[in-house]
């Protein structure tokens, strides 16, 4: 079990900036991310694109942003688990919470911050009704182990490039691939592309253009799907696994389901006062959160993190007196001892 | 004068004529949201949700996708030929009398 005092769930730059108010109070923390690396969609998203409303800041890369966030930080010696994804939360009898991630790791700490952003990116899924009572059972939006597919009849349905090279891979390992796609073009690399043509020449994948999925049939597993063609009409295909790949598309994911209540995809707080959510001990900045004239600033979050961190402090340290202190006046120190702070001004004698 | 009026049809039908500036560099998805339309911008106008995806239903002639906006239609769904992402149309007088409808909400 990892332990700590403030436990982040999402690595973006609010998250991270939370660390550092957080230090200043003497409060560890601990991130989770569904991404590999911190910074959230800074990182994921745009990296090379730039900012231009970070105060003081005329212009700034989102990747500068994130690794100069990581500097600021870095004495407050954050602790991470990435590439999992936050999925559940109890709260035990001494009022702390345990959060786990979907890969099991398990988290304990008497204050969580919610900074999720826009949520975890999940797979788009196709507007089929059905499609849900077939997940796992025929319907695979991610492919995992391709061996699954060994000598099954699949269709793939998409045109980047993951349908695309999952086209390709199968064609060598299914016994039959389809690839249906909405319109002639693919906006995939020229290789996939091109390969993908010399494929279906030779008979290796069944390219279907212009065409839909829009149904799935099969009794207790996917047995076959129609299609609608825009000339041929309907034609119904039988196969073992239809593959959707539209890529992939923020979700509010688990934390929808942990009691906190929710408008339009975020999660309502007491901006009066403390950004808390209706659940004592969790609170939510930054653009998961909203509030009445919410703006999804980046700088807003940071503010949002500063006020969070000092109601925090008095969850894990009650009756504790503090007030704020000036980094300027009282410098910055680490959690290894090293100190920061102003040059003491020179006092020498004019003779 | 730089309002111009664009017809934005909903997804129960109903037609909202919007006064909309061409002064304050803003598109189509954000005219949606200033006006409280069920359109939610989830990635902030970056082409890459498709969220504010609507069908132009006049003849108006209009800037020529970009590659970012092909992109991003190509993964979503309900996609016709006269789809457009909202985000990436960027309010200009000659969009005046411009009529547009919502395309539906893509999560099931």
């Amino acid at each position: 079990m990892i332990k700590t005092d403030i436990l982040i769930i999402g690595a973006g730059p609010v998250g991270m900036f939370a660390v550092f108010e957080a230090g200043l109070l003497k409060l560890r923390c601990h991130l989770i991310d569904a991404l590999a690396e911190p910074g959230g969609q800074c990182t994921e998203i745009y990296p090379k694109k730039p900012i231009y409303d970070i105060p003081a800041y005329p212009e700034i890369l989102a990747g500068d942003l994130v690794k100069n966030l990581a500097e600021q930080i870095a004495p407050f010696e954050p602790t991470y688990t990435l590439g999992e994804r936050a999925d559940t939360i109890e709260k035990l009898d001494d009022g702390t919470f345990v959060v786990t991630t979907n890969k099991g790791t398990k988290h304990n700490a008497p204050v969580v911050f919610i900074a999720g952003g826009l949520g975890s990116f999940e797979p788009r899924k196709p507007p089929i009704k059905e499609i849900v009572d077939y997940e796992d059972i025929g319907v695979e939006y991610i492919i995992k182990d391709p061996e699954l597919y060994r000598d099954k009849r699949v269709v793939i349905s998409g045109g980047g490039d993951s349908a695309l090279d999952w086209s390709i891979f199968l064609a060598d390992v299914a016994s039959e691939v389809s690839l249906v796609h909405r319109r002639k073009d693919f906006r995939g690399a020229l290789d996939s592309v091109e390969k993908v043509a010399e494929l279906a020449k030779s008979g290796k994948i069944n390219l279907i253009t212009d065409a839909e999925v829009k149904e799935i049939y099969g009794k207790d597993k996917v047995e076959s799907i129609l299609i609608k063609h825009k000339v041929d009409g309907d034609i119904i295909k039988e196969c073992d696994h239809f593959i959707p790949l539209f890529g992939l598309s923020p979700k509010l994911g688990p934390i929808a389901n942990w009691g906190l209540e929710i408008e339009k995809n975020a999660i309502i707080v007491n901006n009066a006062l403390d950004y808390e959510t209706n659940i004592p001990g969790i609170y939510a900045i930054g653009d998961v959160n909203t509030y009445p004239g919410k703006l999804k600033l980046i700088l807003s979050g940071f503010h949002e993190a500063t006020i969070a961190v000092q109601f925090a402090y008095n969850i894990i340290n009650p009756g504790k007196r503090y007030v704020m202190k000036y980094t300027t006046v009282n410098g910055v120190t680490g959690f290894d001892g090293e100190k920061k702070e102003a040059k003491k001004a020179v006092v020498k004698t004019i003779d | 004068m730089s309002d111009i009026k664009v017809k934005i049809t909903d997804r129960e039908g109903v037609v909202h004529e919007l006064d909309a500036p061409t002064d304050m560099g803003m598109n189509i998805m954000e005219l949606c949201k200033a006006y409280e339309l069920p359109v939610e911008g989830t990635c902030g106008g970056m082409a890459m949700c498709a969220s504010c995806q609507c069908y132009v239903n006049s003849d108006h002639e209009l800037p020529e996708k970009g590659d970012a906006e092909e992109d991003m239609l190509d993964q979503a769904f309900y996609v016709e030929d006269n789809s457009r992402l909202g985000c990436q149309l960027h309010i200009t007088p000659e969009m005046d009398g411009l009529e547009l409808e919502l395309a539906p909400e893509s999560d099931i």
